[in-house]
Formats: C-alpha cells, structure tokens, sequence
C-alpha cells in the first residue's frame, strides 16, 4: 500500500501535523512511514535533555529548524535540586551547530546555558530568528551582547525568570543600527539598569515590535516615551510603577496607554505607586492577559482594575486581592480560563490579608471558562474542594497550596481526601494536579481510581504509607510526571510499579523512606532507567543500603547513565561503562 | 571535627562542610571577616531518616513551593541589624541578596566595616528565638528562617560568648 501512495503527497499531509504526538503516532505506522516523516520533522521537543542525546536527535532527524528542551526536574523552582546537578545545553548546541546550519528557533527551559553556547548560537545560525530562556542559568550579558551584535534577522529573545549575571547594561547596544526585525523583547528578569537610549532607539526603529517585557528599573517618567515609539504593542510590561505624583507624568502615560488599541497583555508593575494606576484603565477592557503579581497593591485599588476587564481570560494576581477582589473578578471576567493567586507573605503563618478558599469558589461558580488555576491560601475545606469541582468539571489543571503542610479542613478538622476525591471524580479532563493540606493514603486511592487523564502530579506532606504510592503508578495510566517530598513512601511501592516507570518521564522522590539498596535494585532491573541519587551528605559513601536517601530522581532514557554529574549524584545499579548508549 | 578544632575555626572565623575544605591557613587576618562566605561551602542540613512526618515545618526547604525567582523578586525581607556598640540599628532586605557573600559584604557596608575591621561575628535570631551563627545553613534556608541580625564584637579570649 505505501508504494501506491506517492511519497509526496504523504509529505504533504504530515506537514500539517504539528504536535510532537500526533508525528510520533505517524513515525510507527510502518518503515517507510517513519521514514518520510523523520525527514519533514521541522520541531523537535524533548522534555528531559538526558533521556537522549544530541546525535540521536541529529542522526534521526536531518531537517530541524526549532528545538525546545528541557533540563532540571520542576523541583528545581523551589530549590531542591542543588546547584552544579545538571542540565548543560553545551552539548546540545554544540551538536545542533554542527549538523542543524538553518536553525531559526532555540527554547530552554531549566537549562545551564554559558556564554559560550551564546556565543556559539550568534556565530553558528544565519537564519536564528527565536530565542527563548525560561528559567535558566550560567550566562552573563556578555552572551546576551553576542546575540545581539550577531543574530541579523532575530525576532524574539524572551528572557523569563532567568538568572544573568549583570555585567554591563550595554548589551543592549550590540543590536546594529540596520537592525529593524525585533518582535518580541522580554528582559524582565534583568534586575540592573540597561543603557535607556540604546533601548529607545531599539523599540523605534522595530515596527514589529508586538512584545516589549521592561524590567524593574525602567522608571514610570520613560513609559511614555517608550510607548509612543511602540503604539502597535499587544504584549506590554511595565518596569517599576512609582514616581512622585505629577499630573504631567499622569497625563502623558495615560495618553500614550490609551493610543495602544492592540495592546492585550500586562504585566510587570513593580512598587505600584496607586495614583498612577488609574493611567491604565483604557485598555482594561481590550486585556485578554493581565499580570499584577509583582504589584503590592491593595485590594481597592486592584478591585477597581479587574472590575473593567471585561475580556480577561488570564489573571495572575498576589492575595491582596482578597476574596472581595475574586468577587468581582466572578461578576466581570466571564471570559476568565486561567487564574493564579500568589502569596504576599509565604513565611507567616497568620494570615494578614483576607484570601480565603472562599474567592476560589466565587470564581469557580462564576467563570463558566476557568479551567486553570494555582491558588495559595492559609484554610480550605472538603465542602469547598467540592463545590469547586461541581461548578467547574472542566478544570485541567488544579493547583492548590495551603501555606502550613498537614492543615486539616478548617471546618471539619478531617483530611482533605474527600475534596480531592471530588476534583478527581468530577474534573474527567484533568491533567494536572498539585495537592496540599492534610491527606491520608484515601485520596491517592481516589485518584489512582479516576484520575485516568492525570499528567503530572504533585505531592507534599501527604499520605500515611507506600499504598498511597502505590495506588498512583498502578492506576493514573496516563501520568508521565510525578514529584513527590516529604511524604513516607518508600521501596515497595517503588518496586512493585518499575516497569510503570518506564512508560513514565520522570519520577522525583526527597525526604521519603526510599532505600540505598532499592535504588541500586531498581537501577539494576530497568536498563532504560536513570536512577539518580542526589545526596550531599558528606558521609554517603557509608551509609548503609537500607537508609533513605535525600532525594531520587527517576527518568527513562535511551542513552544510558549521563557523565556530566557532580560528586553528590550517583547513577545507580549500572556499572562503571554503563549501559551501551547508542552513540 | 573535634571540639578543639570546632573552637579554632570559630575564633578564626572560617566554615565550610565538616572535615574540612575551605582554603587552608591564611595569613592575612584583616580579610578574615570576608572569608567565612567565599568559600561557598554549604553544610549540610538534612538529617538522615527525616521523611514524613515529624519534620519540623520551618526548615523545610523550598516550601510554601514560591519559585525563587518571584522570593527574590517580591519580598522585601527587611530585618533589622544591631551592631554592638552602634547607638542606632540599621535595616537589610535579605532578599535582596542572592548568596552569603554579597550579603556579608553589604552588612560590612552598612556599619563602614571594610578591610581592617574584622571584630564583628554576625550573629542572627531565627524563628525559635535561638541565636544562631550566620552561614551554617544554605542561603535559601536562612532568608526564610532569619528574623533579626546582629554584628557581635568578637571578645578578646577569642571566644564567643552565648548571652543574647
């Protein structure tokens, strides 16, 4: 049959697919089938940059043009992964220069980049157009210059809560005057000053500038400026929002924010000072996307602002919002999909600000579109869980952190294991889920039971035993993530679910009960497993195999053990040369 | 590490992971102050067998899980920095401060405690109230848990004394 298809009108279906499943499904259809589409293939995603390596990636697929990867376990957000682990792009870009001449796009998430990989980027790609870091590390404005003075035709460099060593603000100098292409510009992470004029004759000679992310010591007086030169702007972030009251200064921001009739996204709005906020509410009602939760406002203050945003479908807020705020937010954003409420103050346990488990469910009863949220509060109780669950069964993604680990239902005193159960039950497509308050082994049998959808999964401080554990990786068929601390699982559920690991990504397991030797039984068994052992006691070598580790980080692969790791990791269960990688 | 040894590195003011490490005898006393953090050495804080549920909440690392980037970003730590023998205290924000030794240099900044003056231990008070050494734990680890400072003048015995 593949022979009386003509290969090229094949080529031409699969360069409609574009999901990375929908061509994985495609390559096992058959030989020739795999083969066609390994030569269209234009985007490469790999979510865990040790599951292979850069030249099974390079020998596979000839014709890459954008390539996402992934470093650290997520547990690296919260420092839990110690500095020096992993997570080189080195090799990467060293492969992908060598083979991949016409690459436009690079994304990195979680990934140690150098100025040299920078550098390497900037001298390699004549066509590199995208550049987007997320979370990452290593580099200098030394490699943001190189990028800047190199990549002609660049049209995005995103820079998302990265952490940059700050030599110099003239980086931004290094883009040549002949250089017009800039779409996106996103330095919001840059915590030093960058040279102002280099960045205003930037944004002016950029007409397709449609994003422009200001950091934190771009000062309000130059907003006006900038956004004159950048009226067709759909994704503004300001830097800091504070100034002495002036009615100039109001009267020319509220102007230059009200000629921007594309503009869509907010975000930024350090040290708000509330005068000026005002200044904005013309475009409140064109925002799709609105990003307070770097502003210490009050509730008054960001009540008036969402109480006009007629069209938000994003909101990411601090919990100064209290639970009246989220009670205008369920009247007015009828369009809202995705919430997220951060803490103000994580450290105290006394709530000083009134957010309670109470504007989660006014949302969630008024917002028919919600299907997203992250919600930091101090009480919750299983009647709240579940009307959440039964206004909103189209939540995918349900993420809730009560401040103080073990917290019982404020109402009820018993654990939240109804709750969850009812969000698992009720919520068919959800993919996503992070838990928090008290929580015995009963919740984990509810979402081994119906959480058949779940993802990726996130637990602390929760469960009474290795059943909990064990009820997960033997009933989420689905589940490709799982990070789990300070909870008392240990080696038999492990054990008794090894081969579920591999059909997983990863498994991150601290402060639990898993064993030396269960480690080294489970590296031994699974070839296809990493079994990785993070631990920074200075003793480790003598602690007996049934002691519990610090922390284990599990993930499939098919090149074998990886040799860029420091002392405090230990690949276990494979011998010195390791598995035979297929390199 | 003995006692005796434990007593030595206190008075020279030098730490870094048990059994040693650090960068071995100096000489140059004046810039002793300094050295406590550049050797980066992290002591390690996790006791073995810890898993589940007798940990106490206020050392638990990385939790509530608030990114670091957003810590750092937006909250102001302001603690307050007595200096004995200074007649006002002065305020830092620890948050502003990505690792010991930047901070250590900005308190010696707060106080002019440059280059000769090494007289000053900074000591902190957690959140029990225990009056602690600043450095033994990881950074991350002592912004959440530091509540106030102090640059206690170093007695001549070369010990250092344990009133509050």
């Amino acid at each position: 049959m593949a022979s009386s298809f003509p290969e090229e009108v094949l080529e031409h279906v699969f360069s409609f697919l574009i999901s990375q499943k929908d061509r994985n499904a495609v390559s096992l259809v058959c030989r020739s089938w795999y083969e066609m589409e390994r030569w269209c293939r234009k985007r490469i995603f790999v979510g865990n940059c040790y599951a292979v390596n850069p030249r099974v990636m390079s020998r596979r697929f000839p014709e890459v043009r954008a390539v996402y990867l992934k470093g650290k376990p997520h547990f690296a957000d919260f420092n839990l992964v110690p500095d020096g682990w992993g997570g080189y792009v080195y090799p990467w870009i060293v492969e992908i220069a060598r083979v991949y001449p016409w690459l436009e796009e690079i994304r990195l998430k979680r990934m140690v980049v150098s100025d040299e990989c920078l550098e390497m980027i900037g001298k390699s790609f004549r066509s590199f157009k995208v550049l987007v870091l997320k979370a990452c590390e290593g580099f200098s404005t030394d490699g943001l210059a190189a990028i800047a003075a190199n990549c002609r035709n660049l049209r995005v460099l995103d820079l998302r809560e990265c952490e940059v060593e700050e030599l110099s603000g003239h980086w931004l100098s290094h883009f040549p005057d002949s250089f017009t292409s800039l779409e996106c510009l996103n330095m919001a992470c840059l915590s030093s000053e960058v040279s102002f004029s280099a960045l205003e004759r930037l944004v002016a000679r950029s007409p397709n500038l449609k994003t422009l992310r200001l950091n934190r010591t771009i000062p309000l007086e130059k907003l006006s400026t900038l956004l004159q030169q950048a009226q067709q702007v759909v994704d503004f972030g300001a830097g800091s929002y504070s100034a002495e009251i002036r009615s100039d200064v109001y009267s020319s921001l509220a102007d230059a924010f009200s000629r921007c009739k594309n503009l869509k996204s907010l975000s930024g709005f350090w040290d708000v000072t509330p005068a000026y906020l005002p200044a904005i509410f013309s475009v409140c009602s064109q925002l799709t996307s609105l990003n307070l939760s770097y502003a210490t406002t009050q509730s008054p203050d960001l009540t008036k602002i969402v109480g006009q945003c007629y069209n938000l479908q994003r909101l990411v807020v601090l919990d100064y919002i209290e639970d009246t705020g989220l009670s205008t937010v369920s009247m007015t954003c009828k369009d809202l999909r995705e919430l997220v409420v951060f803490p103000s103050d994580p450290y105290v346990a006394d709530a000083n600000v009134l957010l309670t488990e109470q504007g989660l469910v006014s949302v969630s009863q008024g917002c028919p579109k919600l299907h997203s949220v992250l919600y930091f509060c101090r009480r919750m109780s299983n009647s709240a869980l579940i009307s959440i669950s039964q206004n909103r069964p189209n939540l995918t993604c349900f993420r809730l952190c009560i401040i103080e680990p073990r917290v019982p239902d404020y109402l009820t005193l018993e654990p939240l294991d109804a709750g969850f159960g009812s969000i698992v039950k009720n919520c068919k497509q959800l993919t996503r889920l992070s838990m928090s308050g008290l929580l015995t082994d009963r919740v984990f049998e509810y979402i081994g039971t119906h959480a058949k959808n779940l993802d990726m999964l996130s637990i602390a401080f929760a469960g009474d035993s290795d059943l909990g554990l064990h009820h997960v990786l033997s009933g989420c068929d689905n589940l490709r993530k799982l990070e789990i601390r300070d909870c008392p699982f240990g080696d038999k559920a492990l054990l008794a679910n090894a081969s579920k690991l591999e059909r997983m990504r990863s498994l991150w397991m601290s402060a639990c009960f898993v064993s030396f030797g269960a480690c080294k039984l489970l590296g031994q068994k699974m070839p296809g497993l990493n079994v990785e052992v993070i631990d920074e006691r200075a003793n480790v070598n003598s602690i007996p195999d049934y002691a519990p580790v610090e922390k284990v980080y599990i993930y499939r692969t098919v090149s074998g053990p990886r040799f860029d790791m420091p002392d405090f990791v230990r690949i276990m269960g494979k011998d010195k040369d390791g598995v035979n990688n297929l390199s | 590490m003995t006692t005796q040894e434990l007593g030595l590195d206190i008075t020279e003011l030098r730490l870094g992971l048990p059994g040693g490490g650090g960068r071995g005898e100096r000489n140059d006393k004046k810039r002793v102050f300094f050295d406590i953090f550049s050797t980066g050495g992290e002591v390690d804080h996790f006791s073995a067998n810890s898993g589940g549920k007798n940990r106490n909440i206020d050392m638990a690392v990385g939790w509530p899980p608030v990114c670091s980037y957003r810590k750092r970003a937006m909250i102001k730590m302001y603690v307050k920095v007595s200096m004995d023998g200074a007649p006002f205290l002065r305020k830092i924000d620890i948050n502003g401060f990505k690792d010991y030794s930047d901070f250590v240099m900005a308190l010696g900044n707060l106080f002019g405690l440059i280059g000769d003056e090494c007289e000053y231990t900074p000591i902190y008070e957690d959140k029990d109230g225990d009056w602690m050494l600043v450095g033994d734990v990881p950074w991350e680890m002592f912004t959440e848990t530091c509540k106030r400072l102090r640059m206690k003048k170093r007695v001549n015995d070369g010990g250092l004394q344990t009133k509050t």
